[in-house]
């Protein structure tokens, strides 16, 4: 008889480094690999786009996973190792250079890839994207005093660079083909205060219109929108989404639909495949419906309860999403999925620089922005949980302690 | 008790200043200390979180955990036990005493 499969873990980004801690923590004590795209062990992104951007931090301080630690948990960590193929009757996974891998079983975290600005001369273009250190790096060396940066898109991502490379000294446009910013994950209020904030840094916001081609004219590329308007780009940072890395399950007959279907627990329909983070789309006990998400805390809660269920203890999320933002020093925090809400109640002061917003859906709490108001957002979250009804008056009333709400 | 000729005790604070709901972060030594108050009993903790940097005392206090403002992470702020994800590294508590309204905390003598 051959030595036992191992687990694999495929993909070194943070739901896989929860995932393979956690199987550790929970006992699995058979042999385990982690497979990863990247050169680097598994390290969080969210620093990329802000503190190590800025240079506050080093790239270094984003590793959640070092070889040291890898080597005392017992994995065998494969970097530079892209997966092309599986094939779930033999328990391969195919490689790119040409070998196999074989598993026991496997947890997918390929995480996502950025989505390309295909146009017409983006090739010449110089365009940069933000998803790896790599990325954040580049523009950062090429961030300086009086560089001409166009952004493209004006969500999350978009907006955080706009922000950092701004305060790097570029002069900074930002695009964005919806009509307002961070259309899909904040009201139309906290879009607003954002848009407010952007341009009174000094960059300028272009809304509603796209890129349609990019010239290149004596040195500098010429952003030609939609509208005909052009801006002139030294630098232009794309923030257009991500596409989720399911190529290889679907091509495996596993159901993708913008993500690989996973039920609360992280199970695939295959018994021996669990996947968590930004790859899936599960389906969400407090939303009530399947969704794929982008966020720092999926990518570690799902990847944990993933890991729980393949060692054996069934472990099902449930968590409300929540994500948080940092531009100009502003922290933004989005708890719940913006989307069908019938009424909004305003709490605190925009003018004041702290403020949340708290969505209602048919009379129940949806969903919240919150401005500098990060404890809004721990109570908002066990309200929300606890189905605790919130009388709305005093919810919007500052001295009523948010805390007393919990008493219902 | 055993180790406390090593303490050296720091008034940090007035009694009616601990909450509840309320914690209170003070600097002593430089080093940053929270005060918590549970089912009456005041307790003492590192006031920086172990995942990342954050004033804990800025989080949100429930029973006997605070929760991290940042990434969400729990301690018990009576043994500093980190409860969840994303901590995995204790924070140390520091031993309180109340005399009247003044609250001091022992730390390691210099």
């Amino acid at each position: 008889m051959g030595a036992t499969a191992p687990v694999v873990v495929a993909g070194a980004g943070q739901a896989g480094s929860w995932a393979v801690k956690t199987l550790r923590d929970e006992g699995y004590g058979g042999p385990l690999v982690l497979v990863g795209e990247e050169q680097h062990p598994p390290y969080e992104r969210p620093p990329l786009s802000k503190q190590v951007l800025l240079g506050d931090d080093p790239p270094e301080s984003t590793i959640l996973l070092d070889h040291d630690m890898l080597g005392e948990l017992d994995v065998e960590f494969r970097a530079r190792t892209r997966i092309t193929a599986l094939d779930r009757e033999r328990r391969i996974l195919g490689l790119e250079d040409g070998s196999t891998l074989a598993y026991d079983r496997l947890m997918i975290t390929t995480g996502a890839r950025v989505r390309r600005l295909e146009l017409p001369g983006a090739a010449e273009a110089p365009i940069m994207y933000l998803r790896t250190i790599e990325d954040s790096l580049a523009i950062a060396r090429k961030a300086a005093k009086g560089v001409r940066c166009v952004v493209i898109g004006g969500g999350l991502i978009g907006l955080e660079a706009a922000a950092a490379v701004s305060e790097l000294g570029c002069r900074v446009a930002v695009v964005e083909a919806g009509e307002r910013l961070m259309a899909r994950v904040v009201g139309p209020r906290t879009s607003a205060y954002f848009a407010d904030l952007h341009r009174t840094r000094g960059i300028e916001l272009v809304l509603g219109d796209s890129p349609v081609r990019l010239e290149q004219a004596g040195g500098s590329t010429r952003v030609i929108l939609a509208s005909g308007a052009g801006l002139d780009a030294d630098l232009i940072v794309v923030g257009i989404g991500v596409v989720p890395n399911a190529e290889f399950a679907a091509d495996a007959g596993l159901k993708v639909d913008n993500g690989l279907w996973v039920d609360e627990c992280g199970r695939t329909e295959d018994p021996r495949i669990f996947a968590a983070g930004d790859v899936t789309a599960h389906h969400n006990p407090v939303l009530g419906r399947r969704v794929r998400l982008e966020t720092w805390q999926n990518a570690q809660n799902q990847a944990i309860a993933a890991a729980r269920t393949l060692a054996g203890s069934e472990h099902a999320l449930s968590d409300i999403p929540w994500g948080w933002s940092n531009q100009f020093k502003v922290n933004l925090q989005i708890l719940g999925v913006a989307g069908h809400w019938d009424d909004a109640v305003l709490r605190g002061d925009p003018q004041g620089g702290s403020f949340s917003l708290f969505y209602f859906d048919q009379g129940a709490m949806c969903g919240v922005d919150a401005i500098n108001a990060p404890r809004d957002i721990a109570v908002a979250r066990r309200l929300m949980s606890r189905n605790i009804p919130v009388d709305r008056t005093r919810l919007g009333d500052r001295a009523v302690p948010l805390k007393d709400l919990l008493k219902g | 008790m055993a180790g406390d000729d090593a303490l050296e005790w720091h008034k940090v604070a007035n009694k009616a200043e601990i909450l509840n709901d309320e914690p209170l972060g003070v600097e002593v030594e430089e080093q940053f200390i929270g005060l918590y108050l549970v089912d009456g009993e005041i307790y003492a903790m590192d006031n920086v979180c172990s995942h990342e940097f954050a004033i804990l005392t800025d989080g949100f206090m429930e029973d006997e955990c605070i929760e991290c403002p940042i990434h969400q992470a729990l301690f018990d702020v009576r043994t500093g036990k980190a409860r969840s994800a994303p901590a995995e590294v204790d924070l140390k508590t520091y031993p309180v005493r109340v005399e009247g309204e003044d609250v001091f905390v022992g730390l390691p003598a210099k």
